[in-house]
């Protein structure tokens, strides 16, 4: 059984016996996966690849719904509901629960179209609140006294950090209550890197934030709770600066110290 | 003889081959084009773009009327074939996917690209000119929008499938239904791409001479009705090369001359499009 911490904030999300098949495999890629997420802080989801982190993110806003034959079994509390419901509104799901790839997916269209482009999809129309909701979102982004000039210009045309940051600034836009990082810096360079760490800090005021990472010090500088997965399983969810000083199972331990990964 | 000699030596002759048959296959290339201007600029003047066709011996026949129903013919291909392309390469990448059905449709249209153009014309003349009893307009633009068809088709597959299933997903999360993605992401990234597929479809179509002598045929003289039996650059030219005629088979050079202008024109465009687009 994993060693889990007791949260003190309230929960964002809550996973129940959560277990995740992909179509095709007969063994599930994530096991009877029990685990809360606190509200307005960050959770960081480690292991070696191949361990389910990033199935389980993708789980918390249906994305493996894209694709047919995935199976999911057990719970995720959002609200007190069930979001593995097959009647679930995926498209409110989404709205709610936004998410942050591993490469900036700036859309092939102008700076602003991409950050008003989740604002267009909920009917906003009015230019005045499209224009100060994408002011506002590419201000929180740390990303407006770069590109205030040239919100017209095809994103395409920025570098990889400005479109990380467009990215983010598109997805708060719609003001979701959580956010889902899938290894969001893994594509950039060590400044950029950077950047993004401190933004998505700033963020958790207004957001509860999941991020995977490959990166075990990024997880020890951003997060406040670390979560460890192995062969789709969690060892251990703890107060990240415990966890990476005296972690409690002897698993968490060889990986942090780099004894496997 | 040393090693490294005997490879300088293989080097050498290998390269004189390849050069050598690069060399040809591009003089034909230029004699052909050479050739065609030659003869085609100097058959053009203004009355071949304002005057119909005239019986041989008489000085000012032009080609008006083959200009415009080429005009008419892949005009109505292209409204028929784009639409049909299009979608039918949407649904194969984005709603069939890797599905037996989607695979066969993709073996299919391969096989028919591949499909001899006369027989297409044949299969018309059998299902459309035969029923309706006279050769018409529609009938050719019926037989180049199956010509054409499977080229838009593939190529909007393919270049629908260049466009990477994160930014899909991208939209997905910000909760986008699945027919605004493809509209407002899927086929924005991928206009380039599909916009070049159309020009190669329609430059592919517009030099197709023997679909069209099983079903617009010709006329010598300007018809707008699609109804009737049609004139077309190709089928002109074929008609006024072939005759006795020198003032006709002037005529036919400028049709090459004009025809092939416009296809070369075409496939500029198209690879511009996909240079611009690599490009970014």
């Amino acid at each position: 059984m994993a060693t889990i911490v007791t949260i003190k904030e309230e929960k964002a999300l809550e996973v129940k016996n959560f277990e995740f098949t992909y179509a095709g495999n007969d063994e599930p890629s994530i096991k009877k996966l029990t685990m809360p997420i606190a509200k307005n802080s960050i959770t960081a989801l480690i292991g070696p690849s191949g361990c389910g982190k990033t199935t389980l993110l993708r789980s918390f806003n249906r994305m493996h719904d894209l694709y047919p034959g995935n199976k999911y079994n057990g719970e995720i509390l959002f609200k007190e509901k069930n979001i593995l419901n097959k009647n679930e509104d995926l498209i409110h799901l989404r709205t709610q629960i936004g998410m942050i790839f591993q490469k900036p997916t700036a859309f092939p269209m102008s700076i602003f179209d991409n950050v008003a482009y989740g604002l267009r999809l909920q009917g906003i129309k009015n230019k005045t609140e499209l224009q100060d909701r994408v002011e506002k979102s590419l201000q929180d982004a740390a990303i407006w006294k770069e590109v205030k000039d040239r919100l017209k210009h095809d994103a395409n045309g920025l570098s990889g950090g400005q479109q990380q940051r467009l990215c983010i600034a598109r997805a708060i836009a719609v003001e979701p209550e959580v956010l889902l990082f899938d290894e969001p810096t893994s594509a950039l360079d060590p400044i950029s890197t950077s950047g993004i760490e401190e933004l998505v800090v700033e963020l958790k005021e207004r957001v509860s934030i999941i991020i995977v990472t490959h990166n075990m010090q990024q997880a020890a500088r951003v997060s406040d709770y670390t979560g460890f997965m192995y062969l789709g399983e969690l060892i251990e969810l703890g107060i990240t600066e415990e966890m990476f000083v005296t972690p409690k199972e002897r698993l968490t331990e060889e990986y942090i110290t780099g004894k496997f990964g | 003889m040393t090693h490294t000699r005997k490879r300088i030596i293989t080097n050498a002759i290998v390269m004189t081959l390849s050069s050598l048959s690069a060399v040809i296959g591009m003089g034909f290339l230029f004699w052909i084009l050479g050739i065609l201007i030659l003869n085609g600029v100097d058959a053009l003047s203004w009355t071949i773009f304002t005057n119909e066709g005239a019986p041989p011996g008489y000085a000012d026949g032009g080609l008006k009327h083959a200009l415009i129903g080429q005009l008419y013919i892949v005009g109505v291909a292209t409204l028929f074939g784009v639409p049909f392309g299009v979608l039918a390469g949407t649904y194969l990448s984005e709603y069939g996917q890797k599905s037996k059905l989607a695979e066969t449709i993709r073996d299919i249209s391969d096989i028919m690209m591949s499909a001899p153009s006369i027989v297409i014309g044949a299969f018309v003349y059998a299902v459309v000119v035969m029923p309706m009893g006279h050769f018409s307009g529609w009938a050719g633009s019926i037989a180049l929008t199956i010509i054409m068809l499977p080229i838009i088709l593939r190529t909007t597959d393919d270049m629908l499938h260049l466009v990477p299933s994160t930014l899909r997903e991208a939209a997905f999360a910000l909760g986008a239904p699945k027919y605004k993605v493809i509209i407002q992401v899927v086929y924005r990234g991928a206009k380039a791409g599909i916009l070049t597929g159309i020009l190669l479809g329609i430059a592919r179509v517009a030099g197709e001479t023997a679909p069209l002598l099983f079903t617009s045929f010709n006329d010598n003289f300007l018809n707008t009705d699609m109804n009737e039996p049609m004139a077309s650059l190709t089928v002109t030219m074929f008609n006024y090369a072939t005759s006795p005629y020198d003032d006709w088979q002037k005529l036919g050079w400028a049709a090459a001359f004009i025809l092939s202008m416009f296809i070369l024109g075409l496939n500029i465009l198209g690879r511009l499009f996909l240079l611009k687009k690599r490009g970014k």
